[in-house]
């Protein structure tokens, strides 16, 4: 009896399109957003996190549209990342129906924004994503730096001392990426997952770098993480949501096992 | 025609209240009208009232007092059936810590508390606040909103701060995170929870069912 890790399926959307880069270049289409997080939904998913990759300003009404269309079919959290920047993008993102935002960019050109909207509108709603890589030599002790731009601009932020300040200001929850990680399918950076979970208070989804089901339960059981976040071991079902989840229960880890159906 | 009337004073998104209960009505073949509204006569003309609430408690209860929602809540529970969500459950009591100790509407007895920052589980494991995601609540008195929702089942909560102190013999479910926490209360036509049936899926959504077939009465 307690409280169930989280698994967070995450739809990358392109133009309507669910797709998933390898390292962001390699765009693959996984089908329509609306279809995809329902079946997710109905298989067990815990939580469904979309994130707009495109995020030009001709494509937000195709986005709202289609955050309007998740929220009416799935009733599990739903979190919308991707071009956040002011206020009213959270407004119009909640309004479509969306649980919780991801603030990623904005957070760092302006950390006050994160401050702003988790008294607006709570820190049950704000999700601070952070894209860290690692930047310590060889021989160093380890040392993250945070990114933004899809893992192309460097900050100078150290990943700790920037998590423990957006928690500060209000973050709810942190979506953590390793850079390094994603897209590789070599398993989440679980080094990096454990110090970011031990230095805040609030939960922690791993994410970046799942490729099998061992992952998912490594980044739970040495990453420390709270929930665990996957694109492609799902989209291209090579793995179901109930086979994580079987497999995570084997290793010892509480999950929400689906009720029974009444079919 | 059921008429249910969400209280709406601002405070988070009540879309997702709005498109639970449509979705359960329209699955079940039920006309159901969704007011989403802080009308009092809009509250007072609907068949039951749904009283939701997220964030923090000072700024929840600084509308609920602007627009005088405690009036329309306390009036909806004299004479119809009232579903009070997560801060909604929080704000019925007498008093919460969160904000440096916020007065609330006292209907029901009880206190709000934190989790507190060095919460652990019983072997000893650090525990995140806020609570957040899918835990188990095992029911601890029969109710028609309980009906076909398995003992033990998941729902999924976020929130920092818990009710405490209530009437023992008001308590219809109950959770662990740390400690026992009060999941739901059920008084006379109220039934009230700390977690997010309109997130809590099949489950989650059978407990919107039985709201809107229910009476009020136990």
């Amino acid at each position: 009896m307690g409280l169930a890790k989280r698994i967070i399926p995450c739809l990358d959307c392109d133009k309507g399109r669910v797709v998933k880069g390898v390292q962001f270049v390699d765009i693959r289409d996984a089908g329509d957003p609306v279809e995809v997080s329902k079946r997710y939904c109905d298989a067990g998913a815990d939580e469904i996190t979309f994130l707009d990759i495109t995020a030009s300003h001709e494509a937000r009404d195709t986005t709202v549209d289609t955050v309007s269309a998740i929220a009416g079919q799935v009733f599990i959290p739903l979190t919308v990342g991707g071009g956040i920047r002011s206020l009213d993008d959270i407004r119009t993102m909640l309004n479509a129906g969306a649980d919780k935002v991801a603030i990623n960019t904005a957070a760092v050109t302006n950390p006050e924004f994160v401050r702003q909207a988790a008294e607006r509108f709570g820190s049950q709603c704000i999700v601070v994503a952070v894209d860290a890589k690692r930047v310590n030599a060889e021989g160093e002790a380890p040392r993250w730096e945070i990114f933004t731009h899809g893992g192309r601009k460097p900050t100078g932020l150290d990943a700790i001392d920037w998590v423990k300040r957006m928690v500060d200001y209000g973050a709810g929850e942190i979506l953590l990426t390793s850079m390094d990680r994603d897209g590789t399918k070599q398993g989440f950076d679980l080094e990096l997952n454990r110090a970011v979970s031990r230095a805040v208070q609030v939960p922690i989804i791993a994410s970046g770098g799942v490729g099998n089901l061992e992952h998912l339960a490594e980044g739970v059981l040495q990453g420390e993480a709270d929930a665990v976040l996957a694109a492609s071991i799902f989209h291209f079902q090579e793995y179901t949501i109930p086979e994580a989840k079987a497999y995570m229960a084997d290793k010892g880890i509480e999950v929400r096992q689906m009720p029974a159906s009444k079919d | 025609m059921n008429k249910v009337a969400i209280i709406d004073y601002g405070m988070g998104n009540l879309h997702s209240v709005a498109k639970a209960v449509e979705h359960v009505a329209r699955e079940s073949g039920q006309t159901v009208e969704v007011t989403v509204s802080a009308d009092p006569a809009k509250i007072a003309e609907a068949d039951r009232v749904i009283f939701p609430g997220v964030g923090a408690i000072r700024d929840c209860m600084a509308e609920i007092r602007r627009l005088d929602v405690g009036q329309m809540v306390e009036n909806a529970m004299k004479s119809k059936p009232v579903l009070a969500i997560c801060v909604g459950m929080q704000a019925l009591m007498e008093h919460s810590e969160e904000n440096g100790g916020v007065e609330c509407l006292g209907f029901l007895k009880g206190q709000v508390k934190y989790f507190g920052s060095d919460l652990t589980d019983a072997a000893g494991q650090r525990l995140k606040v806020p609570h957040m995601g899918w835990n188990q609540v095992r029911q601890q008195t029969g109710h028609p909103l309980w009906q076909g929702i398995p003992d033990n089942s998941r729902f999924y909560f976020v929130h920092s701060y818990y009710v405490d102190d209530v009437d023992a013999d008001k308590v219809t479910g109950v959770s662990e995170y740390g400690q026992q926490f009060v999941a739901t209360l059920a008084a006379d036509n109220i039934f009230a929870t700390q977690f997010h049936p309109e997130k809590s899926q099949v489950v989650g959504l059978t407990l919107l069912g039985n709201f809107l077939a229910w009476d009020g009465s136990r």
